[in-house]
């Protein structure tokens, strides 16, 4: 076979490297250069300003003590309820196993607002306590309540990553400990944990760059504990001053911090890899007696509790509203819901209409991206490869800021469009399709392209009729997980969106930051149903509970 | 139309890695030939390089007279059937078998009696409409083959077709094959490790060992007459004793350790040297007279047909005797006996075991 000859394959490489230094790299690049340079100067007065005011330095702390809590407690809470609904026959398996995955799948500050009406000042139960019992609820606002509202979202994604690694242990090693008189919770830690440790460090690093980047939640919640990527938002929108130059500078210093805590995880997983061949899966044990009792009282707690603000937002976007919007009145009727289709209608088709264009985007970059991996590896390839992590440890905000710092000058000016909305969310999302793409094709034997290229089908052919079908079990998987990803996006697209490109999460946002009560209920349901009709129905299609993330 | 496959000087490098530094082969047309060796042997990259799916550093390699080193593998018009099969699991049986001829864009009705053709001869044709996954691995296989046929390609390669199925399905796939073959007429490469299936399908064999063909030959040819004690040991077994070659009065004999000498009527012209002899247990004779190579008996295996014996020679060698079963005891752990040897069959090698200084008779 002649190498140097041009084909199909390399085009595609080009072209991906083209998009990727030009969205991924280029837009960084400007927002390094805009950290460190001032009037056309070298100058590091942002950092040491940074460094030197425990103001700016103290968001940094808090997101890391956040970021720390709520990693070390959705651990905890995932891990147990996976454990319990993988080892043992729970009542309703099933049903927990699908709850437990709508509560990750709700947009990420809907949990918060909801939070707030429920024990927040003058929130139900909060009222409840105070003119029925007569006792001081505790405070939602501040660190503990951003430690609870992004336990119950972040928890899910443990438990689904530690419940598919118990699925891998085979049920003889289970037998064999137990046969050496290692049983129950030495079992547990001694045999179960270790065997699922890979898994275990792989969602503990997702789920502290999430909590550590997340601005939904403590924007609504934190009140005077103030992080870091709602202080990048404040000075980039210029609540007290904008200064983009020192948003640039946060920028970058979160970015090495995430930077560190990943290559530290990946040094650290490197210690814990083996292969496990699972022929027979574990046969899920009876839970008896008290010990029985107590892991459904658990499970279902914890579930509910998670569960419980989607609901309270979906009831409270029946209830009427005051004229000035602010305060719920007696009675049920649907003017929320006229309320917002008047005002926000629109949010609707643009949000279906940016979902399907960025997960097709998503979804076409992500399989050649996987496929130039796999099976053509080479110096670009292994470039893309790379390149394509790098949004991995980026926090939206950043994303955000870094697409209008390139963007909205030179060349190429995309501030205010849809594309630059879409981009930035296929970004954002590319490093977990190709990973999961990546994951799949290694699954397809190679021979079978082979067998199909030796019967007269081209490469090209070979890959639309063969690889791509093989692929489609995997590839629908994680589609459905970006699918609701790019519906509930905040943290880019607060920063880029325009009155033509309010998605619902925005909307929402928007409306709950006015606190117009009633709207920003409707909007928040409509988008709870959608997440919520799209996984039921990917369940129902596809036969079957998993989610690949 | 018949193919012939002729490689010449062929040359396999993984970075500075030589995986097969010099090697040229000629398959006849219609011919079932056999690249047989170890694992890792390069047998299988030879295989990947007459198919496309490997890059050829050197030499060239021809179907006919079409050098095909930089035909993409689509081009070649060959069979493939793989080891795991490659059966596409999202396509029925029968999109499987069409599949070739679609793409060589045949028309309707050609499409569907030849793939109806295949599938008959390989007898899956009631399975036509089901999936690949509610077939067993003996039907995949067949499956495979069918598809590989389905083309009506120029060569077939198989690489190690069998090794999946289990024991008896191997034997009777295996009588499958070569019918097909033969049938067919299609000029067939294969490649196995197992040599005992080699030997059941194959016209001829090239047995490999570290990229480098050591010897090519029948069957026969490599079980009689191997030509180094590689192939004596790979194909079939046989028990390597030190002796020497002796040339007296215009006999010439080969002297065993202990003394025994066995005058020899096929050995090729050459000095009086140490050499390596190479006996198949069946080979040896237990002796009434009480000489030849005396031993004692340290495990007997009755197998109904024939017993095996291990004898410990007088010299310290451990050898293995393959019997037809007597009526009556076989012989007993301690026994002591004399094993001579049957002169005609038997083979002898230069000291290093790497050439054979037996006359080869074909």
């Amino acid at each position: 076979m002649n190498k140097n000859k041009l084909n199909v394959w390399h085009i595609f490489s080009l072209l991906l490297l083209v998009f990727d230094l030009l969205f991924i790299v280029y837009p960084l690049f400007n927002v390094l250069k805009n950290s460190i340079i001032i009037d056309h100067q070298f100058s590091l007065a942002h950092f040491v300003r940074f460094f030197g005011d425990s103001y700016y330095l103290d968001t940094l702390i808090n997101s890391l003590k956040v970021a720390f809590v709520v990693t070390l407690t959705s651990l905890f809470f995932g891990i147990l309820l996976a454990y319990a609904n993988t080892i043992y026959e729970l009542k309703g398996s099933l049903f927990l196993q699908i709850v437990t995955i709508l509560c990750s799948m709700s947009a990420p500050f809907v949990g918060a607002y909801s939070w707030i009406l429920l024990l927040g000042r003058g929130g139900a139960i909060t009222t409840f306590l105070k003119d029925v019992l007569n006792v001081a609820a505790p405070s939602i606002y501040g660190f503990g309540g951003i430690v609870l509202v992004m336990t119950t979202k972040l928890f899910p994604l443990v438990y689904l990553y530690v419940s598919g690694a118990l699925k891998g242990i085979d049920q003889s090693l289970m037998e064999a400990a137990e046969n050496l008189q290692c049983t129950g919770f030495k079992r547990f830690t001694k045999v179960v944990l270790p065997l699922c440790m890979p898994s275990i460090l792989a969602v503990a690093l997702m789920v502290f760059l999430r909590a550590m980047a997340d601005f939904g939640t403590p924007v609504l919640i934190g009140e005077g504990y103030r992080t870091f990527s709602v202080e990048i938002y404040k000075q980039y929108i210029g609540e007290g001053g904008m200064d983009h130059g020192f948003a640039a500078a946060i920028s970058i210093i979160a970015i090495m911090i995430t930077a560190v805590i990943f290559f530290t995880q990946k040094a650290v997983s490197k210690r814990f890899s083996f292969k496990m061949d699972s022929m027979h899966p574990i046969q899920k044990q009876k839970a008896e007696g008290l010990f029985g009792v107590l892991l459904h009282v658990y499970s279902y707690l914890v579930v509910a509790i998670s569960f419980m603000p989607q609901l309270y937002i979906i009831y409270t976007s029946f209830r009427n509203v005051s004229k000035s919007g602010n305060t719920f009145v007696a009675g049920y009727s649907l003017n929320n819901y006229k309320a917002f289709l008047a005002r926000m209608g629109q949010a609707v088709p643009t949000t279906l209409l940016i979902g399907v264009v960025t997960l097709a985007l998503t979804l076409v970059i992500a399989v050649l991206t996987a496929y130039l991996i796999v099976r053509r590896n080479n110096k670009i390839n292994s470039a893309l490869d790379t390149l394509s992590m790098i949004p991995y440890i980026v926090p939206g905000s950043v994303v955000g800021i870094s697409m209008v710092m390139g963007f909205s000058t030179g060349p190429l000016v995309l501030t205010g469009t849809m594309a630059i909305m879409i981009i930035a969310i296929a970004i954002r999302r590319m490093p977990y399709t190709i990973r999961s793409s990546v994951a799949t094709l290694q699954q397809i034997p190679l021979t079978v392209e082979e067998a199909a290229e030796s019967l007269g089908c081209s490469k090209f052919k070979t890959f639309i009729k063969i690889t791509v079908p093989m692929m489609m079990r995997g590839i629908i998987s994680g589609a459905i997980v970006s699918w609701i990803t790019i519906l509930t996006e905040l943290s880019s697209s607060i920063i880029l969106y325009s009155s033509k490109t309010t998605t619902l999460t925005l909307s929402t946002y928007i409306f709950v930051s006015r606190g117009t009560l009633g709207p920003a209920a409707a909007s928040a349901s409509i988008l709870t149903l959608f997440t919520t009709v799209s996984l039921l129905l990917f369940f129902k299609l596809t036969k079957s509970s998993d989610l690949a993330l | 139309m018949e193919v012939n496959i002729r490689i010449n000087h062929a040359l396999k490098k993984y970075g500075d890695n030589v995986v097969i530094p010099d090697l040229s082969l000629d398959i006849k047309p219609g011919e079932f030939f056999t690249l047989l060796g170890p694992s890792g042997c390069g047998k299988t990259t030879l295989l990947r390089m007459i198919a496309g799916f490997n890059s050829i550093e050197g030499g060239d390699f021809y179907f006919n007279d079409t050098r095909i080193n930089d035909m993409e593998p689509s081009k070649r018009n060959i069979g493939m059937v793989f080891q795991n099969y490659a059966i596409f699991p999202h396509m029925s049986v029968r999109k499987n078998v069409e599949f070739g001829l679609v793409n060589k864009k045949k028309p309707k009705d050609q499409i569907k009696t030849i793939s109806e053709k295949y599938m008959k001869l390989m007898h899956i044709d009631e399975y036509a409409d089901r999936m690949p996954s509610q077939l067993s691995g003996g039907q995949q296989q067949r499956v495979a083959l069918a598809r590989a046929l389905a083309i009506e390609p120029d060569v077939l390669l198989m690489d190690e077709p069998l090794s999946n199925l289990d024991a008896k399905l191997r034997v009777e796939m295996r009588q499958v094959i070569k019918e097909v073959q033969q049938e067919v007429g299609i000029t067939t490469v294969y490649v196995t490790h197992d040599q005992e299936e080699a030997m059941a399908v194959s016209d001829r064999i090239a047995v490999f060992k570290s990229g480098v063909i050591q010897q090519i030959g029948t069957p026969h040819q490599l079980y009689q007459r191997p030509q180094n004690t590689f192939v004596a040991f790979f194909i079939g077994r046989s028990n390597l004793l030190d002796g020497k070659l002796v040339h007296e009065g215009g006999k010439t004999f080969v002297v065993f350790n202990n003394g025994f000498r066995q005058e020899m009527t096929n050995i090729v012209d050459c000095e009086d040297q140490e050499v390596k002899i190479s006996v198949r247990p069946e080979e040896f004779v237990m002796s009434d007279d009480g000489t030849g190579i005396s031993g004692v008996v340290e495990q007997t295996t009755f197998l109904g047909i024939s017993t095996n014996y291990f004898i410990r020679t007088d010299h310290g060698e451990r050898v293995e005797v393959n019997e037809e079963s007597q009526v009556g005891k076989s012989l007993q752990k301690g026994d002591r006996v004399c094993l001579k040897v049957k002169a005609h069959k038997i083979n002898v090698f230069n000291k290093e075991g790497s050439a054979s200084l037996v006359v080869k008779e074909v």
